[in-house]
C-alpha cells in the first residue's frame, strides 16, 4: 500500500515557527521504509514528540515521517541494562517500565516526554552531565535506515564516523529503526535532595564547586534581580536515594502543589500572561518557597527531574506569539564574565525570562553538533516579543562567540550561519560525514537549512 | 489465562492484547508478518513482564487454521479467549472493476474469520468455557457504494457472530461483536470528521470490559450506536440517492 501523506502544522514545543508538513505515520519498519521511498522530490524529516523547542525537527514543504507509533521496545537484559527499542518509544514509557524494576534512562532531560530518537538527535544532557555526559555516551546499535534505503547499524565499532556524525546530528543522517540504551540501575523512585539558596552568581559557583559528589545538579535563578543579587537563586543537588528512603515534605513539594492546580496550560493561552509583572512575581515566590541555606529531602523522581511536566501543554501560557527557549554553553572563566554580561543585558531590556536555569558541565568532549563543552550552560525562556527579542540574542550570540561558547541547536529558531560556523568549528567535518551518506539531500531541517547544514 | 490475537499489527488489536497482558494474561500474538508479531510481542512481554509469544497466520489459508489454533494452544496452555481483529478494507474501485480483489477482501474479512472462528468454537465448545469477540464494523450495518465489498463482509460477519452466539450460549462460551466507528488508526489517519476519533486504548479498555462482562454487541464510541440507527432508519428509495 503507498504512504497516506496528511497535512498538519507543526512546532516545536515553542510554538514558533508554526509549519505545514505531508506527515506519514508508520506503524512498523517496513511501513518507514515505504515512506521513504514514497517521498517523491520532497525532503524528509522524523518528527517525535515535539519537545525540541525551534525549526530543528520542522521542514517548510517537506515531509515529516512521525515516529510515535514506531513505540516498540524490542529486547531487554536485566543483567547488564541493555534495552533495545524503537525510535518513537518515550522517555516516560521507559520510567514507566524499568522505575519499579529498578532501572532509570542513563540521562534525562527536563521533560520526561521526549522519545529515544529525539535524545539521540539532540544528543541531550541532563542534570548528570558532569557524571554521564549525554544520551549518546549510552547508547549503542543504532540501526539506521540510511538515504539511500539501505539499513546499516552503527556505533563507537561499526561506522563509527556515521554514528559520530549521527549523535546529536539532528536527523539529518537518517531515520533511526532502533538502538541500544544502557539503562542505570537504582535503588529507589525516589530522589535523595538538598536545595540550597544562593544569594548572588558567586554564591552559585561556589555551591556548584562543593556538590562534586552529587550525581545530579542544576540551579534556577532569577533573572530579573541585578546589581548585587544578580544571580540569586535555588541550587538543587540530589542522588537516585537508597533502598529504604521514604518520600519526605520537600520545598519542591510546594512548588509541585502549586503547578498541579493548573491540569493544562490550553485555558491560559494569552499573550499577556507572562508579562515582566508576572514573571517577577513567579521568580520572587519561588524564591521565597524554599527556605534560607541547605534543606535535604526525599523527593519525588518525577518532580525533581520533571517539574513542568505536571502541568500539560504549559507552553500554551506564553500565548499564540510563542516563545524562544535561549540556551547557551560558555568555557569556565574565574570572573564569569559572559554569565554576568548576558544577565546584565536581560534584565536591562526588561524581557524578563520566566524559568532561567543554570548549571555547570563536565569536562568531557562530545564533539560533532553535540552542544555540551566543558564550562556553565545557561537557559532562558522569553515570551517571543518579536524583533526586539530577536535583536538582543543576536547581541547575546556575539557575546557568547567572543567567549568560546554556542548556542543549543536543539532549542535554537533563529542563530545566524556566520555564528554557528564559529560556535561548532567542527561543522565542516560532519557535513562531509552528512554528504557521503545523503550526497542528494533526502534529510533536511529548517535549522539545517538555515545554518548551512545542508542546502 | 491466555489470550490469542489474531490481526495483531493493527493499533486496536495491538491496545486490547495490551490491556490483556495488563490483567496479566499470557498472549499469543498472530499476525500475517511474522517480524512484526514478534516486534509486539517482544513489547508486550518487556512492558507488562508476561509470557507473548508470535507467529505468522493467513487468513486465507482455510485448511491450516484449525492446526493454527490446536498450536498455540500446544504453546500456552488452554485459551481463555480469542479475539479475531484482523482484516482489509481494499479498494472498492479496483474490487468493482477486478473480482479477483473483491474475492479477497471477502475471504480475508469474512470466509478466513469464519473459518479461524469455527476452530476456536471446536475447541471452546466440548470444554463449555472461553470466549470470543469478534471485530465487525459499522461499516457492515448499511450497504454503502464507497466501501460494499468490504461492508458486507463485515456486515456478513457480524450476522455469523450472531448465530454463532446464539450455538455456544449454551457451551457457556461468550460471543461479543464489536463495531467500531472512528477510532484512530492507520485507516483514519488524517480523515477529515466533526465526530471524535477514540484513541486505540480507549477503545480496547471498552472492547476488554465488555467480553469481561458477556456483553454480546459493543458499538465504541457508543454514540455510533445512535448514528447507525439513523442511518439504516433511512428508506432505502431515499438512501439509493444518497452519497454517505
Amino acid at each position: 500500500m503507498s504512504t497516506n501523506w496528511v497535512n498538519k502544522k507543526l512546532a516545536g514545543w515553542g510554538r514558533y515557527p508554526v509549519v505545514e508538513m505531508l506527515c506519514a505515520r508508520p506503524q512498523s519498519p517496513s511501513e518507514l521504509r515505504q515512506a521513504l521511498a514514497d517521498r517523491g522530490a520532497d525532503s524528509v524529516l522524523a518528527f517525535g514528540l515535539g519537545r525540541s523547542y525551534g525549526d530543528v525537527g520542522l521542514l517548510r514543504h517537506g515531509k515529516a515521517i512521525l515516529t510515535e507509533r514506531l513505540d516498540r521496545m524490542l529486547a531487554f537484559d536485566p543483567e547488564s541494562g541493555w534495552l533495545r527499542c524503537e525510535a518513537g518509544v518515550g522517555l516516560a514509557e521507559i520510567i514507566k517500565v524499568f522505575l519499579p524494576r529498578g532501572f532509570f534512562p542513563p540521562v534525562v532531560p527536563g521533560t520526561q516526554f521526549v522519545t529515544v530518537g529525539g535524545a539521540l538527535a539532540n544528543n541531550i544532557h541532563g542534570k548528570n552531565h558532569h557524571v554521564d555526559g549525554c544520551w549518546g555516551d549510552h547508547v549503542r546499535r543504532v540501526e539506521l535506515l540510511t538515504a539511500s534505503g539501505e539499513i546499516v547499524f552503527c556505533d563507537k565499532d561499526h561506522e563509527p564516523e556515521l554514528f559520530w556524525a549521527t549523535v546529536g546530528g539532528l536527523g539529518l543522517t537518517g531515520l533511526v529503526l532502533s538502538m541500544e540504551i544502557r539503562l542505570t540501575p537504582v535503588h529507589s523512585p525516589h530522589i535523595d535532595m538538598e536545595t540550597v539558596r544562593v544569594n548572588h552568581l558567586d554564591e552559585f559557583f561556589e555551591v556548584s564547586a562543593a556538590s562534586a559528589d552529587f550525581t545530579h545538579t542544576v540551579s534556577w535563578i532569577d533573572c530579573a534581580k541585578r546589581g548585587l543579587k544578580m544571580g540569586r537563586g535555588v541550587f538543587m543537588r540530589g542522588r537516585h536515594a537508597a533502598a529504604d528512603a521514604t518520600l519526605e515534605k520537600s520545598p519542591l513539594t510546594g512548588v509541585l502543589d502549586l503547578v498541579k492546580s493548573f491540569a493544562d496550560g490550553r485555558p491560559f493561552e494569552s499573550n499577556l500572561l507572562l508579562n515582566k509583572l508576572t514573571i517577577k512575581a513567579f521568580n520572587e515566590a519561588y524564591f521565597r518557597i524554599h527556605p534560607a541555606g541547605t534543606h535535604r529531602s526525599i523527593a519525588d523522581l518525577h518532580g525533581f527531574f520533571f517539574p513542568l511536566d505536571a502541568v500539560d501543554n504549559w507552553n500554551y501560557a506564553y500565548g499564540s506569539r510563542g516563545f524562544l527557549q535561549y540556551q547557551i554553553a560558555v568555557p569556565h572563566d574565574p570572573e564569569h564574565r559572559v554569565m554576568r554580561e548576558v544577565l546584565r543585558r536581560v534584565s536591562d531590556t526588561g524581557m524578563a525570562s520566566f524559568l532561567a536555569v543554570i548549571k555547570e558541565f563536565g569536562d568531557q568532549q562530545h564533539g560533532g553538533l553535540s552542544f555540551p563543552i566543558p564550562g556553565v550552560t545557561l537557559a532562558l525562556d522569553f515570551p517571543n516579543y518579536g524583533p526586539a527579542l530577536f535583536a538582543l540574542l543576536d547581541t547575546l550570540d556575539a557575546l557568547v562567540v567572543e567567549a568560546g561558547g554556542r548556542v543549543y541547536l536543539g532549542k535554537d529558531a533563529r542563530l545566524s550561519r556566520q555564528h554557528f560556523r564559529i560556535m561548532y568549528p567542527e561543522w565542516e567535518r560532519w557535513r562531509a560525514v552528512r554528504d557521503r551518506w545523503d550526497p542528494n539531500g533526502v534529510f533536511k531541517s529548517e535549522l539545517g537549512k538555515r545554518l548551512g547544514l545542508v542546502d | 489465562m491466555s489470550v490469542l490475537i489474531l490481526g495483531a499489527t493493527s493499533s486496536i488489536a495491538r491496545a486490547v492484547a495490551e490491556q490483556y497482558a495488563k490483567l496479566g494474561h499470557s498472549l499469543f500474538i498472530a499476525a500475517r508478518d511474522a517480524a512484526e508479531a514478534e516486534r509486539i510481542a517482544s513489547d508486550i512481554a518487556i512492558r507488562f513482564d508476561t509470557i507473548a509469544k508470535s507467529a505468522a497466520f493467513d487468513a486465507t489459508a482455510f485448511d491450516t487454521h484449525l492446526d493454527f489454533v490446536d498450536s498455540v494452544e500446544s504453546q500456552l496452555g488452554e485459551l481463555s479467549v480469542a479475539v479475531v481483529a484482523f482484516g482489509a478494507m481494499g479498494d472498492q474501485g479496483e474490487s468493482e472493476g477486478d473480482f479477483a480483489a473483491a474475492k479477497r477482501v471477502i475471504d480475508i474479512n469474512y470466509t478466513g474469520a469464519v473459518s479461524l472462528c469455527e476452530a476456536l468454537a471446536s475447541r471452546f465448545e466440548p470444554r463449555k468455557r472461553g470466549a470470543l469477540i469478534g471485530i465487525a464494523s459499522v461499516a457492515g450495518d448499511r450497504g454503502r457504494a464507497s466501501n460494499y465489498f468490504y461492508g458486507s463482509a463485515k456486515g456478513a460477519f457480524a450476522l455469523y457472530l450472531q448465530g454463532l452466539r446464539n450455538r455456544l450460549h449454551k457451551a457457556n462460551v461468550t460471543v461479543t461483536t464489536v463495531k467500531l466507528g472512528f477510532v484512530d488508526t492507520r485507516m483514519t489517519f488524517g480523515i477529515e470528521t466533526k465526530l471524535p476519533i477514540a484513541s486505540p486504548e480507549a477503545t480496547a479498555q471498552a472492547i476488554v470490559n465488555a467480553q469481561r462482562r458477556g456483553a454480546d454487541t459493543l458499538y465504541y464510541p457508543q454514540f455510533w450506536w445512535g448514528i447507525m440507527g439513523i442511518i439504516k432508519a433511512i428508506p432505502e428509495r431515499v438512501f439509493k440517492k444518497l452519497s454517505l
